[in-house]
């Protein structure tokens, strides 16, 4: 069984052979991401109880600012994964994964930071506080940007994508200080409200599963976007294949 | 000590490069020169009330350090990468690794002793009283060699990419924040009076942290650099 999984995995790291399946599997995911994102839109406006107060409507924004947060935090991590992966095997399909993961992790970072603030204003009376989580989850934006712009800034493409996958796995320590910074230092951001183990206490059940779907929403559009863009990657880096040139020959 | 012996090599890598660095001391100088020019600036932007630059003191001088020591990272490697010293220091039968230690030692004796040294008189400029300028050296003193580890592989990965030295801010600075709020905290905490024990603690453990990850993470970058 593992070793014909490995066959399966093997194969699948050509980009060769990795192409195709991605186009096959966009539809998918992108169709799974729109139904996601209907569910979970429908939860919070119309299904999740106004907690606060009937006038502190702010607090739907909580759907999306915490997925956002989630993702620009798991994001990093599998682009780190898959930077070391390709860093310690030699897997171009994997520098290429990290590669496209990159801007989509960046865009969620910005977006946790944006809607954060929305939120702030109304409920701490700030749009940004020099708060731990805060910080820290800027110091996450200004990783991806480091590490898109070292990869822009380097012609090799094999270099660039082992220069800036280094980055990444050194990078990689700055995760956990987000993720506990709410539990290390007091300060103004609120503490974890959602653990696997005493999530029925803590928050109602509809906005429980609210946050789960917009998060589903958002992993799955992530996958759809980031296999979009690596087909890109994978066309621009390999043209000079035989393959590539037939493909892009036959489609003019 | 035999010559063949790792000790030799890491000796001779350390004393060659402050050598080289004491026949040239205006590169030297002039980072120490722009520690204590960018200090001496914020009085004249701020406004001249001791009271407020008390109590900033400790943020400007140390976010000054952080400058300073990201400035002098395009000399870590850059010389020896245009003519070839770096290629040699990879074939030597020793680990890179103690090799770049080496070099990064000798960075931190020609750019962030200095800092240390010369960061009482800043902080008598800024009002500072004695015992949170001996606290400001000693956070200097456990936080510079921090800086310059982990500058180290931004300075590595940036090796020979054009627009590196403005790059090389954008890859090091995130990863200096940490150093800063423990370093610049270290003394508003003790002038709190909630004392700077933990503040040291953490600091401390930054530095063996990046002593042991990155000589390792800088010899890769600089193999990848070298390819």
């Amino acid at each position: 069984m593992g070793f014909k999984n490995s066959i399966i995995w093997m194969y699948f790291s050509s980009p060769r052979n990795f192409y195709p399946l991605a186009g096959k599997l966009i539809p998918w995911f992108a169709g799974l991401a729109a139904i996601f994102a209907i569910v979970g839109l429908y939860i919070s406006f119309f299904v999740a109880p106004p907690v606060l107060s009937d006038q502190k409507e702010y607090y739907v924004i909580i759907f999306i600012h915490v997925a956002a947060a989630w993702m620009s935090m798991f994001i990093y991590v599998v682009m780190s994964v898959y930077a070391f992966i390709g860093l310690v095997w030699n897997i171009k399909m994997s520098e290429m994964m990290a590669t496209a993961l990159a801007p989509t992790g960046a865009m969620f970072t910005f977006l946790a930071l944006w809607t954060g603030a929305l939120w702030g204003r109304p409920s701490w009376g700030t749009y940004w506080v020099w708060d731990a989580r805060l910080t820290s989850e800027l110091i996450l934006l200004f990783l991806y940007i480091g590490f898109m712009s070292l990869q822009s800034a380097i012609d090799d493409p094999r270099r660039a994508a082992r220069a800036s996958g280094l980055l990444a796995i050194v990078g990689v320590i700055n995760i956990p200080i987000i993720y506990f910074s709410v539990r290390w230092w007091n300060t103004l951001h609120q503490g974890f409200s959602v653990t696997p183990t005493q999530t029925k206490q803590l928050v109602d059940p509809a906005i429980f599963w609210g946050m789960i779907i917009v998060a589903l929403a958002c992993w799955m559009y992530t996958i759809a976007v980031v296999l979009a863009r690596v087909r890109t990657e994978i066309l621009e880096r390999e043209r000079q294949t035989s393959w590539v040139q037939g493909l892009v020959g036959g489609q003019k | 000590m035999s010559e063949g012996s790792l000790l030799f090599a890491w000796r001779s890598m350390l004393v060659r490069d402050v050598m080289l660095a004491m026949r040239r001391k205006a590169d030297v100088l002039t980072t120490l020169f722009f520690f204590l020019i960018v200090v001496s600036l914020f009085p004249l932007g701020v406004g001249p009330e001791l009271e407020t630059l008390r109590q900033i003191a400790p943020g400007v001088i140390w976010v000054a350090a952080l400058l300073a020591a990201m400035l002098s990272l395009g000399r870590l490697f850059s010389d020896d990468y245009d003519d070839g010293t770096l290629e040699q220091m990879l074939l030597l039968p020793h680990s890179l690794s103690m090799m770049v230690l080496s070099k990064v030692f000798a960075h931190w004796l020609l750019s962030g002793l200095p800092l240390v040294v010369f960061s009482p008189l800043l902080g008598m400029q800024l009002g500072l009283n004695g015992d949170a300028i001996i606290l400001l050296m000693i956070t200097l003193a456990l936080g510079t060699p921090a800086l310059s580890l982990i500058g180290a592989v931004g300075a590595g990965l940036t090796l020979g990419v054009r627009g590196g030295g403005v790059l090389v801010s954008l890859l090091v600075l995130p990863l200096y924040i940490p150093i800063l709020i423990f370093g610049a905290g270290a003394v508003e905490s003790a002038a709190s009076g909630l004392g700077a024990d933990a503040h040291l603690s953490i600091l401390g453990a930054f530095f063996i942290g990046a002593l042991v990850v990155t000589p390792l993470s800088t010899a890769a970058a600089l193999r990848i650099s070298l390819d």
